[in-house]
């Protein structure tokens, strides 16, 4: 027993947060790495969110907003979240962590002493990190740009992103689930990118479609966000509506991660 | 105490394919044992199962006293891997890399000592991943593995690819580890390394163990043989009748036997009383390829077979034909 005396035996059980903090850096340093030397990549998460924002400005302008208390920059600004969260986080983070599944990273990391949940989550902190950075961006250039008041409700609004942001990875673990290949991730992340764009209120917000549509889309995964950002922006949104987001947020949460638990594949299928 | 208990393991994949089909055995702490078969005998299946990446579908598992699956938290500080393959980012370099492993690892060693360690020189320290040789990739595996101060190490086909020096290198360096007092687990199908390294060995054919020992107990259940070419005028009726079961092919005699040293001296107090000459006389023992070559070409006994599908082997490499088998002298 010489070599297994007390001084090398780790406590087990117990969560060392510094260990964990140390290990999240070191996974979070390597991605990052990464992410800089892949400049299409970087190239999509930087520059779509603020393009397509710029783009739908002629579209945006066309909009009766008529009684929902909305402007277009109020349509606009908050639509930009949305492009960040889709583009820069989920899409993003599916084709990292199919390629490191394929390239056998992930089996590797398991290997060590770090969680499932601490590699899903370092892997992801570079991603989140520039999202995060975006957001600040727009929110407060889109809001100088376009002459907005403040925000009347800014718990809302940063309450709403940072769930956003935490949905975003799980979904983008979700969908690497059925992705084989890193190239397959532009497809298969499709789907989810248009249903948000059309129904989660990122190009027309919710207030503008009919009551009943509009109902039915308020439970798809970025809706919540996008409501929070854009109503707590104005400041219109009831506490019962406040209520109802949160929890949408909260439930996808959860659904997202049993999904991964149950579902995230740790090395290629063969 | 032993490092590793393993008692009855199973593994079934998903498809319902069992790779793993109730394998026991033990490794001492401070030894070397070596895991050998073919592609597809269950290895790297096993293996893993030790490695706790997954979950076994039946028997037991002890690592350094723990479970190394469901209590992952005490034995991964304590253990280092060496997968079969792979499991680096590509664009990252020798050192990039080193370092999120590191960083991964409590108390781990300073990277260049670990790198050096390996053979992989500072002119190497800045190369991306995907740069570096079939041979390199290993050792960065193994420095991998090492910057842990593992007390249990699993090296799983550790010299695959490796050039001739490589391979020596590394066997030198497990042996010091081993000297160290560190326990290793190795898969391989090189069976010169099996014999250079292993203090014991088991060899694992359609998922389970067939047999197992010190190389010599291995050798040793395998008769030792003697051949030499039939004098002119003799026929086999001349030869002593305690030699008897001699078989004669194009004028070479081979007699198979498990008392090498009676046999022989039989064989050579015959030729002397009789003043016969025994051109290309020439006496052994089993090696460990006569003995892994018999185990591979035991007849298939029914479903699956060996083909191990799972990690170990492409399923289309079943029905290999015996002169492809993966026997192979370093």
């Amino acid at each position: 027993m010489s070599a297994t005396d007390a001084t090398t035996v780790k406590a087990p059980g117990r969560v060392d947060i510094s260990a964990m903090g140390r290990r999240l850096r070191a996974l979070g340093r390597a991605e990052l790495t990464l992410l800089l030397r892949n400049k299409a990549m970087l190239f999509v998460a930087l520059a779509t969110p603020v393009l397509l924002t710029v783009l739908m400005r002629q579209t945006t302008s066309g909009m009766n907003l008529e009684g929902t208390g909305l402007t277009m920059g109020t349509v606009l600004i908050p639509g930009s979240i949305g492009y960040v969260l889709v583009f820069a986080v989920y899409a993003n983070l599916t084709g990292i962590y199919v390629t490191r599944r394929e390239e056998l990273v992930l089996k590797r990391l398991r290997t060590g002493e770090s969680s499932d949940g601490e590699i899903l989550l370092g892997s992801a902190l570079p991603s989140l990190f520039l999202a995060l950075g975006q957001c600040v961006l727009l929110l407060a250039g889109g809001a100088a740009v376009l002459d907005l008041a403040p925000p009347k409700r800014p718990e809302l609004v940063v309450a709403g992103v940072l769930l956003g942001l935490v949905l975003m990875v799980l979904l983008a673990g979700v969908s690497a689930a059925f992705t084989r290949t890193t190239e397959a991730s532009q497809i298969t992340t499709f789907p989810f990118m248009a249903i948000s764009f059309v129904g989660s209120g990122v190009v027309i917000p919710l207030d503008v479609m009919p009551d009943a549509m509009a109902n039915v889309c308020s439970l798809l995964p970025v809706s919540p966000t996008m409501e929070l950002v854009r109503n707590g922006w104005v400041g219109t949104l009831s506490g019962f509506d406040t209520v109802k987001a949160l929890v949408v947020l909260v439930v996808w949460i959860v659904l997202g991660t049993l999904a991964v638990k149950r579902w995230f594949p740790w090395e290629p299928r063969r | 105490m032993d490092a590793i208990e393993v008692d009855g393991l199973k593994r079934r994949y998903g498809k319902g394919f069992e790779a793993v089909r109730g394998v026991s055995f033990s490794v001492r702490e401070g030894e070397i044992f070596a895991l050998l078969g073919t592609n597809g005998a269950g290895k790297t299946s096993t293996v893993e199962l030790l490695e706790g990446l997954a979950k076994p579908s039946g028997g037991r598992v002890k690592v350094l006293g723990f479970d190394p699956y469901a209590e992952r938290t005490a034995v991964r500080p304590r253990t280092g891997v060496m997968l079969q393959e792979g499991g680096f980012p590509s664009e990252l370099t020798v050192t990039e890399t080193i370092r999120m492993w590191a960083g991964c690892t409590s108390d781990a060693r300073p990277i260049g000592e670990v790198l050096a360690q390996v053979g992989l020189s500072d002119r190497r320290a800045h190369v991306r991943v995907k740069q570096l040789s079939g041979g390199e990739r290993r050792r960065l595996d193994l420095a991998m593995a090492l910057v842990g101060h593992p007390e249990v190490l699993f090296l799983d086909e550790p010299t695959t690819g490796m050039d001739p020096e490589g391979r020596r290198d590394t066997w030198e360096l497990v042996r010091e580890l081993r000297r160290s007092g560190t326990t290793v687990l190795l898969t391989t199908h090189y069976l010169e390394e099996a014999e250079e390294l292993a203090d014991r060995l088991a060899i694992m054919r359609a998922g389970r163990i067939v047999t197992a020992g010190t190389p010599e107990q291995v050798v040793a259940e395998r008769p030792s043989s003697i051949r030499f070419t039939l004098p002119d005028g003799l026929t086999p009726q001349h030869l002593p009748p305690m030699l008897s079961p001699a078989t004669v092919r194009e004028g070479r005699v081979e007699i198979r036997t498990p008392q090498l040293q009676e046999a022989l001296t039989d064989l050579l107090l015959w030729a002397r009383q009789n003043g016969v000459a025994l051109p290309g006389l020439h006496a052994r023992t089993a090696t460990l390829e006569e003995v892994f070559l018999e185990i591979a070409q035991l007849p298939d006994e029914g479903e699956g077979g060996q083909d191990g599908g799972g990690q170990d082997g492409a399923p289309a490499q079943s029905g290999t034909a015996p002169g492809e088998r993966e026997v192979q002298r370093a």
